[in-house]
């Protein structure tokens, strides 16, 4: 299958700009100056690209809520603060080849009127940080940032700034904030960013993924990245596979590749033989899935049909044998450690799901500790105002629903059936 | 102009307001808790949620801006949950220690737990997170962190009103504090509204801590005297105790804040009162009888300025003196004892200091109301000092507790000069130890009037409570005087004063109480 990203990532060298302009690296931004930033736009539009970020959202339709007016600067902000667990990809892009990030963020900046963009990293990749700094350095030198790039006239800065390691950074407005030095905290929206963003100005906030995307569809037109896909999710997404899979790793596959192909597929199905007993599809925020549901297409529309998303392409693999309660534990203690603690629902909310998580799964539980699950997840679910409440309570409401004999069990014999292991 | 509909209820509003504040329209409180009139919105309490149709999730009403035709529900099950839901999350952490807590009886979760929750605690006792109780951080104010449900509203003042910042976020999820950075405490002179603003019992006044049950006090409208501001304040009282200052909300004058030296400025009206009327006979103080000594002080002035001439009467008036009774004053001094020493002096309190914001330089409260009176302050006051010092005067009445800068021994040396001293005063003071006669009066709290501020907004004070111990109005002690000294007065309370004073006065003219009203009126300039 045709690939957009990672055709040459076997390759140590690609992240080094002499061997990217060998494969033809920097032609697409060669291509976009002889273009207007309306036909670029175009494209992406045609090209059915979704925001790879978690969400979903048309990255098209997202350029167009720029104001229309030119009178205050616009901003490029790229969402390099991979945190949600199970998702590895950008991660893979930023290490292998950053020029295409680059060269994406070039003909973005240029397609959005753009001079500035910040490529916001997550703290805890210091060595992608590294790579992605060198690669500007040789981008500068070359000419492909900058002052008047390839003679168009066109000026860029492009500046990495790196995360503190909190996963609350990777929310756009959240990330908005630390970028501008302040506490990573979500802001009330409206206004958007596209409108009132980084520093007051009207900004784009896009993944990684997406932008790196951009040369390709360039490259080759927006209706054949589209055709990549399938209806409404264009091109190809890489999805991570990890847990108890033969061949864990990042998959460039089409974004409408089938999910249990993924799994036994690609990433050569479960590990030591072991039958399938859970999938989480897209992150660890997305609802679980049980084996005889994931016979679906991995696009947004097909995964919103069942009740789960694609979130983030982060397929996170649990064999036979693994206690659901203590997963869900470990979940709901990486939640309630990261939330930012603005608002009540989910500040106190997700200390909550862990404690009595935790004491369910420590032979501890009560009677009606599910009940008392399911109604805080209730109270807590769209109460907030970023997500990040939402992505504690929807592993811990379909663990519930799809796995509630487990609970019951351990609640009933005051132990982990599992022995307490994973 | 936007309508909408909530609860049933049509009500049109202007563009840009928000459901919140829509809905006080039609009398339907939405409770919340980091909203706040004066300060940004937050959003992040999330008790405000409301059903606002067409939208899937609840939507924050504080935040949440009307648009035309909307329709807003706040009676639904959905929002009852989900308030009391939010509810039941600020309490889970709350220690509960109401019984000593100085919030209790003014606090929001009591408030709404009384109203949206009545639920018995699912939340297992053990599982309780502690934070820091009991921390000095400077200024008027104590934080309590296991009290505070983080609504910002103390980050969000520090950073728009007074532009400090000392107050933060530290950590992160259950763990959040709200806490200053080390070694660095609270640094403004606007300490104490945090503890107005404080929707909990997180930030409580130091000053006011353990003192009384606010269930205990009483409220009535004043104006703080500390500087000539005129910050319109909200005065509190068991008996003829007060308790406290708190500023009352008034957009032309302090807005919804007032200054920590102001706030401080009740304890005088406590402390070293004057309590019974006296005269001082060869050094020692002896008690006397309104009755004898109102008759003996009129005498003693009209006899002064009938042996040597008005010239050898003084006068002295307080910019602490309501509008009405410095008319009255003049009166007496111009007409009454026809003499032409009169001047106002100023209180000794503070250095002067003033910001850009509520705190001025003048520590009086109605300066302006004096000069506007005619009576002169300044060089004035000097020249007048300057002639009791060369033995110029035989008789002076003196309204206040102080003479301008002068301390303790120089009032003594000054006073010494005249033979006879009558004081009109609040409190012990240099005056009051030297004086021949003291007269004692009711403090700002015990009687009304009027004063007219820095920017000439005439304001009114109200009675709180009668005057402790003998004091008395010192209108009515004016007007005692000066109907010996033959003036003919027939007026009964302020408001008849502040009549005939708006009916001679050019600045006041066409003025009245009602339509200076709760929040005062600009004089005629």
């Amino acid at each position: 299958m045709e690939k957009v990203l990672t055709t040459h990532f076997a390759n140590e060298r690609y992240r080094r700009l002499d061997t990217y302009r060998r494969y033809g690296g920097y032609e697409a931004l060669k291509k976009a100056f002889a273009m207007t930033p309306e036909e670029i736009i175009d494209e992406v539009k045609k090209a059915n690209l979704r925001g790879r970020g978690g969400a979903g959202f048309p990255a098209g339709v997202k350029w167009g809520f720029l104001p229309k007016d030119l009178s205050r600067p616009r901003v490029l902000v790229i969402n390099a603060d991979e945190g949600e667990p199970g998702t590895f990809k950008d991660r893979l892009i930023m290490s292998r080849g950053p020029h295409l990030l680059l060269e994406g963020i070039a003909i973005s900046c240029f397609a959005l009127r753009a001079h500035a963009c910040w490529i916001y990293i997550r703290g805890e990749f210091a060595r992608e940080a590294g790579i992605v700094d060198e690669a500007i350095a040789e981008a500068y030198a070359a000419g492909f940032l900058g002052k008047n790039i390839l003679e168009s006239g066109f000026d860029l800065d492009v500046t990495v700034h790196r995360g503190a390691g909190a996963y609350i950074c990777g929310e756009e407005t959240s990330l908005i904030n630390s970028l501008e030095g302040k506490r990573g905290w979500p802001r009330l929206k409206p206004p958007f960013p596209a409108s009132v963003g980084a520093f007051g100005l009207p900004t784009i906030v896009n993944n990684v993924e997406t932008i790196a995307d951009i040369p390709w569809i360039v490259t080759h037109g927006g209706e054949t990245f589209a055709g990549l896909g399938v209806e409404k999710n264009g091109g190809t997404r890489l999805i991570g596979v990890s847990g108890a899979v033969n061949r864990p790793g990042v998959y460039e596959l089409s974004a409408g590749v089938n999910l249990k192909e993924i799994i036994y597929h690609h990433a050569g199905g479960i590990r030591d033989g072991k039958a399938l007993k859970a999938v989480i599809p897209g992150g660890s925020s997305t609802p679980v899935l049980r084996p005889d549901e994931i016979d679906v297409s991995y696009d947004i529309e097909s995964m919103g049909k069942i009740g789960t998303m694609a979130g983030s392409g982060g397929v996170i693999v649990i064999p036979e044998g693994t206690c659901m309660v203590r997963s869900l534990s470990v979940l709901m203690n990486f939640y309630a450690h990261e939330s930012c603690g603005q608002c009540t629902p989910c500040r106190e909310g997700t200390g909550w799901l862990k404690k009595i998580v935790g004491r369910i799964e420590a032979g501890k539980g009560r009677q009606g500790d599910v009940e008392l699950i399911l109604d805080l997840c209730d109270n807590m679910m769209g109460r907030t105002i970023c997500p990040l409440a939402d992505a504690a309570v929807m592993p811990a409401q379909s663990f519930i629903w799809k796995f509630r004999e487990e609970f019951d069990r351990h609640i009933g014999e005051q132990k982990c059936p599992y022995g307490n292991r994973f | 102009m936007p309508t909408l509909t909530i609860n049933g209820m049509t009500v049109d509003v202007p563009q840009g307001t928000s459901i919140l504040n829509a809905a006080k329209e039609v009398g339907v409180e939405i409770p919340h808790y980091c909203y706040h009139p004066k300060l940004s919105i937050a959003g992040n309490c999330r008790m405000c949620l409301v059903e606002v149709e067409k939208f899937p999730k609840l939507q924050t009403a504080c935040s949440t801006v009307v648009t035309d035709g909307m329709v807003v529900r706040t009676d639904t099950d959905k929002v009852r949950k989900a308030v009391t839901g939010v509810l039941e999350l600020m309490l889970i952490h709350h220690p509960i220690d109401c019984p000593i807590c100085d919030q209790a009886g003014e606090c929001g979760l009591q408030n709404y737990y009384m109203k949206f929750g009545l639920h018995k605690s699912r939340y297992a006792l053990e599982d309780k997170i502690h934070k820091k109780k009991v921390q000095e951080i400077g200024g008027q104010i104590v934080l309590d962190a296991e009290r505070c449900i983080l609504c910002s509203r103390c980050v969000r003042f520090l950073e728009e009103v007074t532009g400090t910042r000392e107050l933060h976020f530290f950590d992160r999820a259950d763990h959040s504090e709200i806490a200053i950075f080390p070694g660095k405490p609270l640094s403004n002179n606007y300490t104490g509204n945090l503890a107005d603003i404080c929707p909990v019992g997180a930030l409580t006044s130091k000053d006011f801590r353990f003192k009384c049950r606010v269930w205990f006090l009483k409220v009535f409208d004043s104006i703080c005297t500390g500087c000539s501001k005129g910050c319109n304040v909200d005065a509190h009282h068991k008996g003829d105790i007060l308790y406290r200052l708190k500023p009352r909300w008034n957009d032309a004058v302090n807005q919804a804040w007032m200054c920590d030296f102001g706030r401080l400025t009740y304890k005088a009206m406590n402390e070293a009162r004057l309590l019974t009327p006296f005269v001082r006979e060869e050094g020692a103080r002896k008690v006397a009888a309104w009755g004898s000594l109102l008759p003996d002080v009129a005498f003693r002035l009209k006899a002064a300025a009938d042996k040597g001439g008005p010239d050898r009467v003084a006068v002295i008036a307080s910019p602490q003196s309501s509008n009405e009774e410095l008319y009255l004053l003049r009166g007496l001094a111009t007409s009454l004892l026809g003499t032409k020493n009169l001047a106002f002096t100023h209180r000794v309190a503070g250095d002067g200091f003033a910001d850009d914001f509520l705190i001025q330089a003048d520590k009086n409260p109605n300066s302006r109301g004096a000069v506007l009176l005619g009576i002169p302050g300044g060089a004035a006051f000097d020249a007048l000092v300057s002639k009791i010092a060369g033995g110029g005067i035989d008789a002076l009445l003196v309204f206040g507790d102080a003479l301008g800068t002068l301390s303790e021994e120089e009032t003594a040396t000054l006073l010494a000069k005249v033979p006879f001293v009558a004081q009109v005063g609040t409190n012990e003071g240099p005056v009051s130890k030297a004086a021949t006669a003291v007269l004692p009066s009711a403090s700002v709290a015990e009687r009304g009037g009027t004063f007219t501020n820095h920017a000439g907004r005439v304001q009114r004070f109200r009675f709180g409570f009668p005057p402790r111990g003998k004091a008395r109005n010192p209108l009515e002690i004016l007007l005692s005087l000066g109907n010996r000294l033959g003036a003919g007065w027939t007026f009964s309370g302020e408001a008849s004063v502040f009549r005939a004073l708006a009916e001679s006065e050019a600045p006041f003219a066409g003025m009245s109480y009602d339509s200076i009203g709760m929040f005062g009126q600009e004089i005629k300039c």
